[in-house]
C-alpha cells in the first residue's frame, strides 16, 4: 500500500486499513493465540453494539475451551492493571477503534 | 394267671404219671402259686380224689411244710393295675416354688413288650419309595402301575432344601487407612498493564502499516537477487544473501568441484594417467600435453606476474596478478588456483597495486607473501576470511621504493618470528620480520651501482633488482639478479658487499635459480635470448642456449638435476635436459595463441606437470611427456640408486667433462 498523502483520502484509509484485527501484547502459544483472536472477531463482529454481549460470549468460550476463569474486557478506552497466568493472556485491537483484553487468572 | 397246666387236677383218666412230671417246674410260683395250687388242689382234689384214688402226692422237695390249719387259713389278695415297680413317692424340685415336691400322679405304665412294626403309610416319603422300588421290580404290570411309577419317579427327586446350605464367611485383613495430601505448584502468574485508548490504538495500527511496507520492500529486494543468483552457477559461492544459503557453500562447493570434474573429465584423466606413447617413436624428443587453463574474469587485462605452488598441497598454486606496463592503471590480485576446480579460483584477493612476486611459506603453507608494484610487501593468512592481508607495509615502515621484484620466505629467526626478504627495483634487498602486528624490515644490501652511472649519481640512481634465489643448503648464499645483466652473489651476514659479480647477460636477468639438487650449480635467464647455466665457482657459464627470443622464466625440474624449463616471449616452452642432449631442447612447444607472451613457468614439486602464466592473466597447465622426465638408466645388475646424489653425480658428470 503506497502512502497516500492526503488528508480526504487518510480518512477512508484510516477506516479501511485499520478494522484487521492486531495483536498488541499476547503470550499466548500460537494455535491458541490465533483461536482466541478469531473467537474475539466473530464476537465483535457479531455483537458490534454491545460490548457487554460480545464479552460474555468470548468468556464463556473460552471457559469451555481453555478451563476457568477467563477474564474479558471489551471497550474503547480503559487502562487496566491485571495479574494473569502466564501464557493466558491476549490484548488486541480490532476495528479500528476497540480495543479487547483477555485473560485467565483463577 | 390261671395256670394252663392244672397239677393233678387233669380231667382225663390217663395215666396217673402225668400229674406228677407238671409239679416240678411250677416251683416257680413260690408262696402264692404254691398256696393257689393248694387251694386248687384242695378244691380240685376234691374232684380229682374222686378221679384218682390211687394218686400218690409227690411232694418238690422245696415246698413249705404247712400245717392243716395253716392250709386252709384265706388269704385275701386285692388286684389293682398298680405298677408295683413303679415308684410312689416320686419328689421333683420345683423351681418356681425353689424346693422339692412330691409328684402326686406317677406313671404307672409298665412295658413289659415292645415290638416295632414294619407297616409303612404309603403317602410318607418311604412308603413312596418302596413303592417305587415295587414297581420298578414289577415292570410292564399295567397303566396303574406306570401311573404310580411317574409320579413315584417324579416325587422320588429329591427337593432341595434351602434349609440344607451352609454359610461360611471370613474376613480378610484391611490394610489401615493413611491421609496423604498434596499441593500442587500454582500455575505462574504475571502482571500486566496497558491503556486502551484511541489514540494509542490508532498509532499502533499506523506503526503496524509503515512495518508490513517495509517488509514487502525487502521481500521484493530479495526476489531479485535469488534470481541472478540461479542463473550463473559460478556465482553460487560468491554471492550469499541469507544465512540460510551461506551454510549450503560448502555444498555447493564440492557440487562445483565434482560439475568441474565432470566437464573436465578427459583433461583428469590425462593428467594422472596419460603418458604418451608416441615418445618412444621420437628419439629424445617430448611434448608437453596442454591440460587446465585457468581464468578469471576479473582477471582480464592483467597479467600473470608471479606463480608459485603451494609445498604442502600439491593442487593448490598461486598466481600474482599485475601489470609491467608502468603505465597501465594500477590495480592487481591475488588467486589461489586448485587444479580439483579450474574455473574458479578457491581463494582470491584483491590489491591496491599490481602484484610482482608471491611466495608461500614452507611449513605455514597459509601465509603467503606479496610484494606489491607499488613498493608495499604484504602477509595474507589464507585461514582467515578476511580479504585483506594480515600484514601490510607502508611507506613509513620502509617500503620500498620500486616495483618489489622478489620476495622469498626464510627460516623463522631465533625469536621464531617468520620472516622473508625482499628485492626490488630500488636496488636495496630487505628482510621483513613479522613481530606481532607488524612488518619490521631490515636492510641487507643495497645493489651496487651500475657502470655507466656516473659516481656523484650512485647514490641516487638504483639497480634494479629483479630476482632472487637463496641456496636450497647454505641459506645464507643468495643471488640477486639485476636488470643490468649482472648477477651477484652474496651472503646475508655479509652486508657491504657481494660476494661475487658475473656478468650474466646484456640486458636484463629476468630470473636466477639454484640448482635443487647440485650446490654449485644456478641457471640463469635473461631477456638477451640467452639461457646461461654457472657453477658459482667459475666465472663464466657453464651452458649457454639461446633460444629466438627473450626468455621469461626459467625453472629447475624437481625431479632431475638436469632438467629445465624456459619461457619465451614468442609464447613457447623450452624444456631441456642437460644428461641426454646438451645442445639442444627436447621440446619447443607453442602453447599459447599469437601475440600473446609467457611470463612465468612453475613446476609442480610432486606431479609431472608444469604451470605457464601469459599476459592475458590465464595460467595454463601442461603434463610432460615421458621422454622429458626420464631418469638414468638402469645398469643391468646394478641396483638404480636413487635420491639426490645420483643427481648430484649426475651434473657433476656433465660438468667434468666440460672443464
Amino acid at each position: 500500500m503506497a502512502e497516500t498523502g492526503d488528508g480526504k483520502k487518510e480518512d477512508a484509509d484510516y477506516k479501511r486499513l485499520q478494522s484487521f484485527p492486531l495483536i498488541r501484547h499476547t503470550d499466548m502459544p500460537e494455535e491458541m493465540r490465533v483461536e482466541t483472536m478469531e473467537l474475539c472477531v466473530t464476537a465483535c463482529e457479531k455483537f458490534a453494539s454491545n460490548n457487554e454481549s460480545a464479552a460474555k460470549m468470548i468468556k464463556e468460550s473460552m471457559d469451555k475451551k481453555f478451563g476457568s476463569s477467563w477474564h474479558v474486557v471489551i471497550g474503547e478506552g480503559f487502562g487496566f492493571e491485571v495479574t494473569h497466568e502466564v501464557k493466558n493472556l491476549l490484548y488486541m485491537f480490532f476495528g479500528g477503534s476497540l480495543a479487547v483484553c483477555v485473560w485467565k487468572c483463577s | 394267671m390261671s395256670i394252663p397246666h392244672k397239677v393233678g387236677t387233669v380231667k382225663s383218666k390217663q395215666a396217673p404219671n402225668v400229674n406228677t412230671q407238671p409239679k416240678a417246674p411250677v416251683a416257680k410260683g413260690v408262696k402264692a402259686a404254691g398256696k393257689k395250687r393248694d387251694e386248687e388242689e384242695a378244691t380240685d382234689t376234691a374232684e380229682g380224689e374222686e378221679w384218682m384214688q390211687g394218686k400218690t402226692l409227690v411232694k418238690p422237695p422245696d415246698q413249705l411244710d404247712l400245717t392243716e390249719k395253716e392250709l386252709n387259713e384265706e388269704i385275701t389278695r386285692v388286684l389293682t393295675a398298680n405298677n408295683p415297680n413303679a415308684p410312689q413317692n416320686v419328689v421333683r424340685y420345683s423351681f418356681k416354688e425353689g424346693c422339692y415336691k412330691p409328684i402326686i400322679f406317677v406313671d404307672q405304665m409298665a412295658i413289659h413288650f415292645e415290638l416295632e412294626g414294619n407297616l409303612v403309610h404309603k403317602e410318607s416319603d418311604e412308603g413312596q419309595r418302596l413303592m417305587a422300588k415295587q414297581a420298578e421290580r414289577e415292570d410292564g404290570a399295567g397303566d396303574e402301575k406306570l401311573d404310580n411309577l411317574a409320579k413315584a419317579g417324579k416325587k422320588a427327586r429329591k427337593l432341595t432344601n434351602q434349609f440344607n446350605f451352609n454359610e461360611r464367611a471370613s474376613q480378610t485383613l484391611n490394610n489401615p487407612p493413611r491421609d496423604i495430601s498434596c499441593q500442587t505448584e500454582p500455575p505462574p502468574r504475571a502482571n500486566f498493564s496497558a491503556t486502551a485508548n484511541q489514540w494509542e490504538i490508532y498509532d499502533f495500527y499506523v506503526e503496524e502499516l509503515k512495518r508490513r511496507e517495509k517488509s514487502k520492500e525487502k521481500q521484493e529486494g530479495q526476489f531479485l537477487n535469488k534470481e541472478e543468483d540461479k542463473s550463473k552457477k559460478k556465482m553460487i559461492q560468491a554471492e550469499t544473501q541469507s544465512d540460510d544459503i551461506s551454510q549450503l557453500a560448502h555444498a555447493a562447493k564440492i557440487i562445483e568441484r565434482m560439475v568441474n570434474q565432470n566437464i573436465f573429465d578427459e583433461v583428469a584423466q590425462d593428467f594422472m594417467y596419460f603418458e604418451d606413447a608416441a615418445d618412444e617413436f621420437r628419439g629424445e624428443k617430448g611434448t608437453l600435453l596442454p591440460l587446465w587453463k585457468f581464468l578469471y574474469d576479473k582477471a582480464k587485462g592483467l597479467s600473470v606476474t608471479a606463480l608459485c605452488w603451494n609445498p604442502k598441497y600439491n593442487d593448490l598454486f598461486a598466481v600474482g596478478l599485475g601489470s609491467y606496463e608502468f603505465t597501465q592503471e594500477e590495480r592487481g590480485m591475488l588467486l589461489f588456483y586448485t587444479l580439483k576446480n579450474s574455473s574458479y579460483p578457491e581463494f582470491s584477493f584483491n590489491t591496491a597495486s599490481g602484484v610482482m612476486c608471491v611466495d608461500i611459506h614452507e611449513q605455514m603453507s597459509y601465509l603467503v607473501a606479496v610484494g606489491l608494484h607499488d613498493g608495499c610487501v604484504a602477509v595474507y593468512n589464507l585461514k582467515k576470511k578476511s580479504d585483506q592481508p594480515i600484514y601490510n607495509s607502508t611507506a613509513s615502515s620502509g617500503k620500498h621504493r620500486g616495483a618489489v621484484m622478489q620476495v622469498k620466505w626464510q627460516k623463522d629467526d631465533l625469536d621464531s618470528n617468520h620472516n622473508f626478504i625482499s628485492v626490488s627495483a630500488d636496488g636495496r634487498v630487505v628482510s621483513w620480520t613479522l613481530v606481532k602486528h607488524e612488518l619490521v624490515f631490515t636492510d641487507i644490501i643495497k645493489l651496487p651501482a651500475m657502470d655507466k652511472v656516473p659516481d656523484d649519481l650512485k647514490d641516487v640512481i638504483a639497480t634494479a633488482g629483479t630476482s632472487l634465489d637463496f641456496h636450497k643448503q647454505k641459506d645464507y648464499h643468495f643471488l640477486v639478479a639485476t636488470e643490468a645483466g649482472k648477477i651477484h652473489k652474496g651472503s646475508k651476514y655479509y652486508s657491504s658487499k657481494f660476494l661475487e659479480t658475473y656478468d650474466a647477460h646484456f640486458m636484463t636477468v629476468s630470473r636466477v635459480r639454484w640448482n635443487p639438487f647440485h650446490p654449485n650449480v644456478f641457471i640463469s635467464c635473461g631477456w638477451d635470448w640467452m639461457v646461461k647455466i654457472w657453477d658459482h665457482t667459475i666465472e663464466s657459464p657453464i651452458f649457454t642456449f639461446e633460444l629466438k627470443t627473450s626468455v621469461t622464466d626459467v625453472a629447475w625440474a624437481p625431479y632431475s638435476s638436469t632438467v629445465f624449463a624456459a619461457v619465451t616471449t614468442d609464447g613457447k616452452v623450452h624444456v631441456f635436459d642437460l644428461s641426454i642432449n646438451k645442445y639442444e631442447a627436447l621440446c619447443q612447444q607453442k602453447v599459447v595463441s599469437k601475440k600473446t607472451r609467457l611470463l612465468h613457468i612453475e613446476f609442480n614439486p610432486v606431479h609431472p606437470i608444469i604451470i605457464v602464466g601469459d599476459d592475458r592473466g590465464h595460467v595454463i597447465s601442461l603434463k610432460l611427456s615421458p621422454n622429458l622426465r626420464k631418469k638414468p638408466k638402469e645398469k643391468k645388475g646394478q641396483e638404480l640408486p636413487k635420491g639426490p646424489e645420483v643427481e648430484i653425480a649426475k651434473m657433476e658428470q656433465l660438468l667434468s667433462s666440460l672443464r
